[in-house]
């Protein structure tokens, strides 16, 4: 990982070190941490903040990019009894994403911040950061937070002598990635197995508890601060696109320089790699990439030019996801590649619903036989039928099933020359002496 | 009524409902496994995806997506297909995935034949299979005696988890793992604790869990012979299906009905018919020899016997809460309605009188079981019910969901969205304050439950009636005063109230206490539900039947010690159940001929002169009066074997053999049920309970056995090769023969549930109205008892319980398996019954100097009982809690006052094995 640091601003990295150790309350307040909090509190109305917030065109960044703002609106905000619940999504656990770890590792302040104002704004009294279990530095560091920001008076009772109070707690996941899916998480917070639920009713009126919760991811929280101390006008201008802000853009695979940097939204997807990840490492060529994480479509080279941003990326048939794209290159077999991930789909399957629970190995186990050299020519029909069966929202209880099909679903239509040499030929080209 | 439009076609349905619901309700074909009527919709298995169109437009352009008709509430102007391609393709794809590990076992498998999954299977047209992997495969565990488990054939559909934890309250069966690893068991091998189990016999659509009973006495669904049956397990009166091949009772299924039972039995009721096919009961008639032994008799033989001793002898008789009505009736007009006692223990008589006229003269309505689901504050004085009445406690498990629908009706949410608002409710309920006297198995979601003797359960009663009332009500100890209070202003704020006891702890005045506040409730203007459980399944039949003051056994003996009366005839009725063994010895010597009609040989058959052997209940009709004094009619399965005969025809014979005018016009058991019908006001209803034997359903008869009955020939090959004349049935509208027509016909006489493409269980929706609600042809039963006045019922009152020092107040504690005696003799449930023990507090224990496994003596006048020692620290204190109807505690008397002592020389027993556990060595079995 290695954090390139352009000249624009770039809110969300601005603590991050160079030796990335992690920047502490002391240092944090020092570079006007907690300023947002303390000009937003008193001053302005939780229905203020919301409306900086919608105005701004926040994205969620957890993948689905859905309006930040929106989403909040629908908490109701009568002085019914009982609680409200904000929870932050750390349990990144999507092949090839590691942002969140940068910023949770670098910087937690910035998410405490933004989760308290965040919190404010729905008028939540208590908020989980729901954290991969195997981020146990990050947790250890948010726990540390937690209680120093208590001592100061950023947390806990009457918060900066304000009338609103606010618990934090950090609660480390069991390790699913199902877990990542907001429902999942709720019901695994629950001490329950971690199903998904169905909507509606949505977390926003019936979440954890059963109560109004919002859950975001921490890439998006860690904005929340940032666009209401500086406004949505600002937020708006970062982006290249129209779509808002900065956004932590990562890169794996094959190239030069893997890594993680905070770019203006909309970057080119070639600015990325080339600049950035430093282009394709010696002797390999790209063939195609996956733009978000894994659960999402194959792009290929002619897609180089496009804008990383939700709308672009959704129009070119894939989906910008969690923006940290996975490299194909033209030496590693793309057959090989889906079946790696369709392994970890069918695995990760919660097991609830049919399509996903028994159709993921399935296609598993096509994939396998096909790589294996046992495939036989009307497994091409059965991997097309399996992707409509299991690929189309709807057709599944959540969203994991159609996320793992989208990799085959657009490596048959980039790479079907690839399944097709693997039936002819009796096996991978490109393992064991292959002639790719 | 919303229309919506399938398949080009417009149909009405019910607001509310979802898709899945309402096309099934419409007569559809839809295939589902998650889904079940009583448990609502979870979105799980996505068999039942149909596709929907935006509009006209996208429907002509073939332009819907596809959605699950269990989790799409059917909306005005909404438009689907069920027949599309892309639906059918879909429904397909999802039963091949579902069959890519379950194996092809069907031909050894107990489901195979009425499997839900075969069903489904066919119905999705799904035959080739692409898979080439290979299968899954899992351990079995051992869930003890009465299901068994093949954990292969899972697929995965939630049903089990989502019966046993969220419908049925269980806790250790539970789905673990993940992906296609999700194995449904316990975490680790042992007896399922859920006294409603059995349920997930019918609950799950294939395979994995099925009856070990009939798995190991096996016989096809198609090769039963079934007749439409009552349990007699307690005094709830679910309808069941009972099964028959070879002469052996193979199975009990549920019947559905929307009033008693709906989809469910307790394991008493499915497990508890074994004791039809024990080898104790009794096959010949007997008479007593003067060494004692007896010899075996012909028919013939049997009633010149009867009618010789009927003839001479001054005659009494002992009528049976377990025997049907007519044959008590028949008992009753043979020894005269003086001389004929119901058969109570002499204190229980009371108290099911006193059951009977608190629900005669009370404003509040005596509930039917959905009207328990609906009840939004329920308190429960006394009754252990789930000990007692057990389907009732899996009612009232459901009642304090109400809490959670309120919740949900704020969110429109719908009823069926089950998962959801389970999530939304959590663990909020609706109230239920539970007084007994001690735990029961309601405890986990009581709002409140205290342990009190029963005498202050009965103040406390009173003292929430008075806190209704708005006086002063009963004197009540301090600290129960709040707890009153808040009982009161619940019960008060209630929309639909519900107070349930019964003579379970043995206390008239709990009763008592309980109509109070139900009427205290009805005063101020509340639509209360007074529920009272008693213990058999006639008992309130048999109180209707006899008057108030009609003689206990005390009063037979002493008029038999007097001359009055010097031949007793016993029906159905081991009376060394109902009293201890010198008051019975007492009783029968002081008669010179003792005629005793059982099935089973017992105590009471041992002593008697002569013994005729009895049909049991599904070898013979008769009606039977519910606790909600609903009668109920139960059919001969099959007939019975060798000289044994429905109890009602060896007394009929009798009578006509006495030539006594009043039988001469009674030839068919609906005679004799018109008879007792016109002879006692309060009984006049039962008539009505099923059609009689000339009813007939489009001009033919209710078949007993399916249309694919087979081997009729070859079953009897071994005596002859010529197929036997099918038997005829006089006595009912049902015929032992494949002829006739199961459809349509009234409720009460529905053999079996089958229909086209449709083999499992779940073609019960093709026999209701609507989907979960009542049968098209009626629900069986007639209801006997109308909420009347609050004047001229019997007052029982209760001084606050002192504890004694160095004595204990004995209270009755009741086991779903023990506690009744039929039940316990079925093989399965035998295994569960534990020999009688008493709970102590462990101060008691202590101060006694025992522990737990140790013996004491409990000594109560002259009697005397030894027992082991269990410490339960829920007592109520200054009571002692002994196992009622178990051996070893026959003869110990509710509310008695007793003293305890270590005993001498007890053995303590060692840890035991259950015997199919030693048996099986687990796994496997």
């Amino acid at each position: 990982m290695s954090l390139e640091l352009p000249g624009q601003d770039r809110p969300l990295t601005r603590n991050v070190r160079e030796d990335r150790r992690p920047t502490d309350l002391g240092a944090y307040e020092a570079n006007g941490g907690y300023q947002g909090l303390r000009s937003a509190m008193g001053k302005l109305s939780p229905a203020d903040c919301l409306q900086i917030l919608k105005d701004s065109n926040l994205r969620g960044r957890g993948g689905a990019g859905f309006p930040t703002g929106m989403k909040w609106s629908f908490v109701p905000m009568d002085d019914s009894p009982g609680h409200k619940y904000l929870i932050c999504n750390a349990d990144e656990m999507e092949p090839g994403t590691f942002k969140d770890r940068l910023l949770l590792e670098c910087d937690p302040h910035q998410l405490i911040e933004g989760m308290i104002l965040s919190a404010y704004t729905i008028q939540a009294d208590v908020a989980y950061i729901f954290i991969r279990a195997e981020y146990h530095k990050a947790a250890q560091l948010l726990r540390e937070a937690i209680a120093a920001c208590k001592e100061k008076g950023y947390l806990g009772n009457n918060i900066l002598g304000t009338d609103y109070s606010l618990e934090m707690h950090v609660h480390a996941s069991a390790g699913r990635y199902i877990c990542g899916e907001e429902t999942a998480l709720i019901s695994s917070l629950e001490g329950k197995r971690a199903n998904p639920r169905a909507k509606p009713p949505f977390p926003q009126v019936s979440g954890l508890w059963g109560r109004p919760t919002i859950v975001n991811n921490v890439e998006t929280l860690c904005n929340v601060h940032h666009i209401i101390e500086r406004g949505a006008d600002w937020f708006q201008s970062l982006g290249l696109t129209d779509d808002a802000g900065t956004k932590m853009y990562g890169v794996s695979g094959r190239v030069k320089n893997p890594g993680c940097w905070e770019l203006p939204m909309g970057t080119p997807v070639r600015e990325i790699i080339e600049e950035y990840a430093g282009g394709m490492a010696d002797g390999y060529q790209l063939r195609g990439f996956l733009p978000g994480g894994g659960s999402t479509d194959f792009l290929t080279t002619q897609h180089l030019d496009l804008a990383m941003d939700y709308d672009t990326i959704g129009k070119a048939g894939s989906r910008m996801g969690t923006g940290t794209m996975i490299i194909l290159d033209d030496k590693t077999c793309p057959v090989g590649f889906v079946k790696n991930l369709m392994e970890f789909f069918a695995r990760e399957s919660c097991g609830f619903c049919t399509p996903c629970r028994d159709g993921l190995p399935w296609s598993a186990q096509v994939l396998d036989d096909i790589e294996g050299g046992r495939g036989l020519p009307e497994d091409m029909d059965t991997l097309a039928r399996q992707v409509t069966y299991i690929g189309a929202m709807g057709n599944t209880h959540c969203a994991l099933a159609p996320g793992a099909m989208e990799p085959l679903q657009s490596a048959l239509k980039y790479f079907r020359e690839d399944f097709e040499r693997h039936l002819n030929g009796g096996g991978c080209p490109y393992c064991d002496g292959g002639t790719a | 009524m919303p229309v919506i439009k399938i398949d080009g076609v417009d149909y009405e349905v019910e607001a509310g409902k979802n898709l899945l619901e309402a096309a099934l309700g419409l007569g559809l074909n839809l295939p589902y496994f998650c889904w079940h009527p009583a448990m609502g919709s979870i979105g799980a298995c996505r068999q039942c995806a149909v596709v929907q169109y935006l509009d006209e437009e996208s429907e002509q352009a073939g332009r819907g997506r596809i959605v699950m008709g269990c989790m799409t509430p059917v909306t005005d102007g909404a438009i689907f297909s069920l027949g599309g391609d892309k639906a059918t393709q879909f429904r397909e794809a999802i039963v091949e995935s579902l069959m890519l590990n379950h194996p092809h076992d069907c031909p050894v498998c107990a489901e195979g034949g009425e499997c839900h999954l075969q069903d489904m299977t066919v119905m999705v047209g799904h035959r080739d299979r692409h898979y080439r992997g290979r299968k899954n495969t899992h351990r079995n565990q051992y869930l003890g005696p009465l299901i068994h488990h093949e954990m292969n054939r899972c697929i995965t559909c939630y049903r089990c988890t989502r019966y046993y934890r969220d419908y049925a309250g269980g806790t250790d069966l539970a789905a673990m793992a993940a992906h296609d690893h999700v194995y449904f068991g316990r975490h680790q091998e042992g007896i399922l604790q859920s006294e409603f189990a059995g349920n997930l016999v019918e609950v799950c659509p294939t395979g994995v869990f099925t009856d070990k009973t009939l798995v190991h006495d096996y016989t096809r669904k198609w090769d039963l012979q079934s007749a439409p049956s009552v349990c007699t397990g307690c005094a709830v009166g679910c309808n069941t299906l009972a099964g028959e091949r070879y002469g052996r009772l193979k199975r009990i299924h549920n019947r559905f009905n929307a009033e008693v039972n709906g989809y469910f039995l307790c394991d008493r009721g499915r497990f508890g018919a074994g004791f039809v096919n024990n080898e104790q009961r009794l096959e010949y008639p007997g008479l007593r020899q003067a060494d004692g032994r007896f010899d075996a008799l012909s028919h013939y033989h049997a009633l010149q016997h009867l009618q010789q001793l009927c003839t001479g002898g001054k005659l009494a008789g002992i009528g049976s809460p377990r025997a049907s009505l007519e044959a008590n009736f028949l008992l009753r007009t043979l020894v005269g309605a003086d001389n004929f006692a119901p058969g109570f223990a002499d204190a229980e008589q009371p108290l099911v009188n006193t059951a009977l006229a608190l629900q005669q003269h009370t404003a509040a309505v005596t509930p039917d079981i959905r009207s328990i689901e609906s009840a939004d504050t329920v308190l429960i004085l006394g009754e252990d019910v789930t000990n007692t009445a057990p389907r009732i406690a899996l009612a009232l498990r459901q009642s304090v969901r109400n809490k959670a629908y309120e919740m949900a009706a704020g969110l429109r949410l719908e009823t069926w969205q089950d998962a959801a608002i389970r999530n939304l409710a959590q663990d909020q309920r609706s109230p239920l304050y539970i007084a007994s006297v001690a735990d029961t198995r309601l405890d986990d979601v009581a709002a409140d439950r205290r342990s009190l003797a029963p005498q202050d359960i009965a103040c406390l009663g009173q003292a929430v009636a008075g806190i209704i009332a708005g006086d002063a009500g009963a004197t009540i100890a301090p600290e129960l005063q709040q707890l009153a209070q808040e009982i009161g202003s619940a019960l008060s704020g209630a929309q639909r109230p519900l107070i349930v006891s019964g003579t379970g702890c043995g206390s008239a005045a709990v009763m008592q206490a309980a109509a109070s506040v139900a009427d205290a409730l009805c005063a101020g203007g509340k639509q209360a539900m007074l529920c009272l459980a008693v213990p058999e399944a006639n008992s309130l039949g048999q109180a209707l039947l006899c008057a108030a003051d009609a003689p206990d056994l005390n009063q037979l003996q002493q008029r038999a010690a007097s001359g009055e009366v010097d031949t007793l005839v016993v029906l159905e009725n081991d009376l060394y159940r109902r009293g201890s063994q010198a008051q019975i010895d007492a009783l029968l010597g002081a008669f010179k001929q003792v005629v005793v009609l059982d099935g089973m040989d017992n105590a009471t058959t041992s002593a008697a002169n002569l013994a005729l052997p009895a049909a049991s209940f599904v070898e013979s009709e008769g009606t039977l009066v519910s606790l909600e004094g609903r009668a109920q009619r139960h059919f001969q399965v099959f007939l019975p074997a060798e000289e044994r005969q429905p109890a009602w025809s060896w007394l009929l014979a009798c009578l006509h053999d006495l030539e006594r005018p009043e039988a001469l016009a009674l030839q068919h058991l609906d005679d004799i049920t018109r008879a007792c019908a016109d002879a006692i006001p309060a009984l006049a209803g039962i008539t009505a309970a099923a059609p009689d034997h000339l009813f007939r359903n489009v001009g033919v008869k209710v078949p007993r056995q399916t249309h694919r009955y087979s081997g009729r020939t070859a079953m009897h090959a071994d005596v002859s090769v010529h197929e036997p004349k099918q038997p005829a049935d006089e006595e009912s509208a049902l015929a032992f023969t494949m002829e006739g027509l199961n459809r349509a016909q009234p409720g009460s006489l529905l053999p079996y549930v089958w229909s086209p493409g449709w083999n499992s269980n779940q073609s019960l929706h093709k026999f209701q109205a609507e989907v979960g609600g009542h049968l098209k042809g009626g629900t069986a039963g007639v209801r006997l008892l109308q909420p009347g006045s609050t004047g001229a019922r019997p007052v029982a009152t209760a001084e606050p319980f002192q504890a004694a020092s160095g004595s204990w107040q004995l209270v009755p504690r009741q086991r779903i398996f023990g506690s009744d005696e039929l039940s316990a003799l079925s093989p399965g449930i035998a295994e569960l019954v534990q020999p009688g023990f008493i709970e102590l507090r462990a101060a008691d224990a202590a101060a006694l100097g025992v522990s737990e496994g140790d013996g004491v003596e409990v000594e109560v006048g002259d009697q005397l009982a030894r027992l082991e020692v269990r410490i339960n620290d829920t007592m109520a204190a200054g009571c002692a809690g002994f196992s009622s109807g178990h051996s070893g505690c026959g003869n110990l008397e509710a509310l008695a006052q007793a003293n305890l002592r270590r005993a001498q020389g007890w053995q303590r027993r060692t840890p035991q094995l259950i015997g199919s556990d030693a048996a099986s060595g687990g796994a496997h079995d």
